[in-house]
C-alpha cells in the first residue's frame, strides 16, 4: 500500500471542509498512512462472489399512512439557529 | 456515610427500599447529587448535572409510588450519555460543535425511561461524537477511572461507566458502535451491554455510524441490566431499522445454573498482546461457566483478525456522511468571523471538531471516494458478510460465546493518545459484535493489578435471554461486588 501523499490529505481536508494547517496535514498524513497500511490486510481475504452487507438486519422501506400528526413548532425548531431573522435562518451569500 | 450507602445500592435494591417506604426518591436523588458533589471534581463523569430537573422528577416519582403504581425504575436516579437527546437539557456529544445545543425533543429511550418515572441526574461525558476508547477525546475534559484516577475509564461511554462505578447514579445508558459500552464497563468494573442491532430505538441518538450504533445499559449488576433493557427495548416506528419484535421480560431469564447450554470459546479472541492478567481472569471465568453446568467447546472464527480493518473502513465512512450535517447553519456552533459561505463552513468545522473526529471524517471520505470505493468500502462490506456468516455457523452449534472484553486493563491517561492505531486496538474483541449485529455483555470477572477485568458473553441475534442468563449465573457464582466492593474513592 502506497503511503498517502501530502497533496491527497490536503485535498481531503478541502473536500471535508475541516480546515487544517500544513503542520496538521503532515501529522494526519503519517497517521492516515499507518491506519491505511493496517487496513490493507483486507486484501488477503478472498471475497470472490461474496455479497456486501450494509446492515446486519434486513432494512426495508417503512410505510405509513399519510396522516397529519403533531410536530415541533417553528419556535422549537428555530431555537437553536445561530443566526435568525423572524422565522428564517440567515445565511451568508451563496452566490457572490 | 449514609449517603454513600444509599448511592451504592443497585437499582433493584433501591426499588425494594422505595417500595417499603424506607427511603424516598427525593432522598435517593439527594444522595446521588451529594455523591456527585463529593467526587465529580476527581472523576469528571458528567458534562451537565440536572439538579433541579432531578429533584422535580423525584417528587413526582414519590407521588407515583404513594399512589401504588410504581414501575421498576420509578424514582431511581440515572444518567444518560450526552449523545442521547433530552428535551430542554443540552446534548453536547462532548463536542464544541454541540456545546450549546438544546434538543427540541427526547430520544425514544429518554421518553421510555421518563414514562417509567426515572430521575435524570445528568448527562455523561464521552469521547467526542462517541469516537474513541478512553474518553480523552472529550472536547471538555477527560473522565478518570474511579479505581485509579490516573487511568482512563475506557470509552467512548467513559462518563456513564465511571458514574455508575463511582456511585454518582444507579445506572446509565451508553451507546456502543465498536465496544463503547462494553469496554468502559470492563475497565470500570460494571456491567455494560450492547443489545442486538435494532432491538433498542436509535431515534434521538446523535448518529455516528448508523449501521453499527446501538444504545444499551451500564449498571451495577446483571439484574439491573435486564431491568433497564426491559424499559428501553422494543419496536419504534420512528427508527426505520428498529426490529418489529415483542421483547420478553428479560428478568425472567436470570437463572443461576447453565445446565443444557453449549458455550463456545473462540480461540482467535486470545489475541496477541493480551495482558497475562486478562488472559488468566478469562480462563478462570470459563472454568466457572463450566462448573455451572455448561458444556464448553473451542470454536474458530477465522476472519476475526480482519474485523478491526472492516470496522475502521465502515465506521469512518458512515461517520463522514453523518457529520456532513454540521454546517453552522441550522443549529450548533457557527463561526462568526468569515468572509463567505464556504469560509464560514470551513471555520465552523475547523473549530467545532476535534482531531479524532476530523481524522475519521477524512478517512471515511477517502474510503468512499471514486477509485477507492471498491477497494475499501465495498471490500469491507464483503468481509462483513463473511464475519456475519461465521457467527451464524458457530451459533448453529453453540448458545453463546465467551471471551475477554478488552485485551488490557485500564491504562494511564495519555498512554495511547499519540498513536491512533494503538487506541483502535482496544476494541478488537468488541467490534465484531457490532459488525455482525449480535448482542454482547461485559460482566466484571475480577481484578488484575487491582483493576477490573471484564468477561464478555456474546449471544445470537435476539439471544439476549440466554446471554443474560450466562452473565447472571457467572455473576452470582463469583460476586465481584461483594468480593471487591466499590472503587476506593
Amino acid at each position: 500500500m502506497e503511503p498517502i501523499s501530502f497533496d491527497e490529505v490536503r485535498h481531503l481536508s478541502a473536500l471535508t471542509r475541516v480546515g487544517m494547517t500544513d503542520a496538521e496535514i503532515e501529522l494526519m498524513r503519517d497517521q492516515m498512512s499507518n491506519i491505511l497500511e493496517n487496513i490493507s490486510v483486507l486484501n488477503q481475504v478472498d471475497t470472490e462472489g461474496v455479497e456486501p452487507t450494509g446492515h446486519s438486519v434486513d432494512v426495508v422501506s417503512v410505510m405509513r399512512d399519510d396522516e397529519v400528526s403533531p410536530s415541533s413548532t417553528v419556535e422549537e425548531v428555530m431555537a437553536n439557529a445561530p443566526n435568525r431573522e423572524d422565522d428564517h435562518i440567515r445565511v451568508r451569500a451563496v452566490l457572490e | 456515610m449514609a449517603d454513600r450507602q444509599f448511592a451504592t445500592l443497585t437499582a433493584h435494591e433501591a426499588r425494594t427500599l422505595l417500595d417499603n417506604r424506607e427511603v424516598s426518591s427525593v432522598e435517593l436523588t439527594e444522595a446521588s447529587l451529594e455523591r456527585i458533589d463529593q467526587v465529580e471534581d476527581h472523576v469528571g463523569a458528567f458534562v451537565t448535572v440536572t439538579r433541579d430537573l432531578a429533584l422535580g422528577q423525584a417528587e413526582q416519582a414519590d407521588q407515583r409510588i404513594a399512589r401504588g403504581d410504581a414501575a421498576p425504575l420509578t424514582g431511581i436516579p440515572m444518567q444518560l450519555k450526552d449523545v442521547i437527546c433530552t428535551e430542554g437539557v443540552r446534548t453536547t456529544c462532548s463536542s464544541r460543535m454541540l456545546e450549546n445545543f438544546v434538543p427540541p425533543y427526547n430520544a425514544t429511550v429518554t421518553d421510555r425511561l421518563y414514562s417509567e418515572g426515572a430521575v435524570l441526574v445528568g448527562k455523561g461525558n464521552m469521547d467526542e461524537f462517541a469516537m474513541g476508547s478512553s474518553t480523552e477525546n472529550s472536547a471538555f475534559f477527560p473522565t478518570h477511572n474511579p479505581w485509579d484516577l490516573d487511568r482512563v475509564p475506557g470509552g467512548s461511554s467513559g462518563g456513564p461507566a465511571a458514574a455508575v462505578a463511582a456511585s454518582e447514579c444507579f445506572y446509565s445508558l451508553g451507546s456502543d458502535t465498536g465496544g463503547s459500552i462494553r469496554q468502559p464497563g470492563a475497565l470500570c468494573g460494571v456491567v455494560g451491554m450492547k443489545p442486538t442491532y435494532g432491538l433498542v430505538s436509535r431515534y434521538g441518538l446523535v448518529a455516528f455510524a448508523s449501521s453499527l450504533d446501538q444504545i444499551g445499559p451500564l449498571t451495577r449488576d446483571v439484574r439491573d441490566c435486564a431491568t433497564v433493557l426491559n424499559a428501553v427495548a422494543g419496536h419504534d416506528p420512528r427508527d426505520s431499522t428498529s426490529i418489529v419484535y415483542d421483547p420478553p421480560d428479560y428478568t425472567k431469564s436470570l437463572q443461576t445454573d447453565l445446565k443444557g447450554l453449549r458455550i463456545g470459546v473462540p480461540k482467535e479472541y486470545f489475541v496477541e498482546g493480551m495482558e497475562p492478567g486478562v488472559e488468566q481472569a478469562t480462563r478462570d471465568a470459563i472454568k466457572v461457566i463450566e462448573s455451572l453446568g455448561a458444556e464448553i467447546g473451542e470454536v474458530s472464527l477465522p476472519h476475526t483478525p480482519y474485523a478491526l480493518a472492516v470496522y475502521y473502513i465502515i465506521a469512518p465512512s458512515e461517520c463522514s456522511a453523518n457529520l456532513a450535517r454540521y454546517d453552522g447553519v441550522k443549529y450548533g456552533f457557527s463561526a462568526k468571523e468569515a468572509d463567505s459561505m464556504w469560509d464560514a463552513l470551513e471555520k465552523t468545522r475547523q473549530d467545532g471538531f476535534g482531531p479524532e473526529v476530523k481524522r475519521r471524517i477524512m478517512l471515511g471520505t477517502y474510503a468512499l471516494s471514486s477509485g477507492y470505493y471498491d477497494a475499501f468500502y465495498l471490500k469491507a462490506q464483503r468481509v462483513r458478510t463473511l464475519i456475519r456468516r461465521e457467527f451464524e455457523e458457530v451459533f448453529s452449534e453453540f448458545d453463546a460465546l465467551v471471551t475477554a472484553t478488552s485485551p488490557s486493563i485500564a491504562f494511564k491517561l495519555g498512554a495511547k493518545t499519540a498513536d491512533p492505531m494503538q487506541m483502535y486496538l482496544n476494541d478488537v474483541l468488541t467490534l465484531p459484535a457490532n459488525i455482525a449485529g449480535i448482542p454482547g455483555i461485559s460482566v466484571p470477572a475480577g481484578l488484575s493489578d487491582g483493576l477490573p477485568v471484564g468477561f464478555q458473553v456474546l449471544g445470537k441475534p435476539l439471544g439476549e435471554e440466554t446471554m443474560l442468563r450466562v452473565a447472571y449465573a457467572f455473576e452470582q457464582a463469583t460476586n465481584f461486588r461483594s468480593t471487591h466492593g466499590d472503587p476506593p474513592l
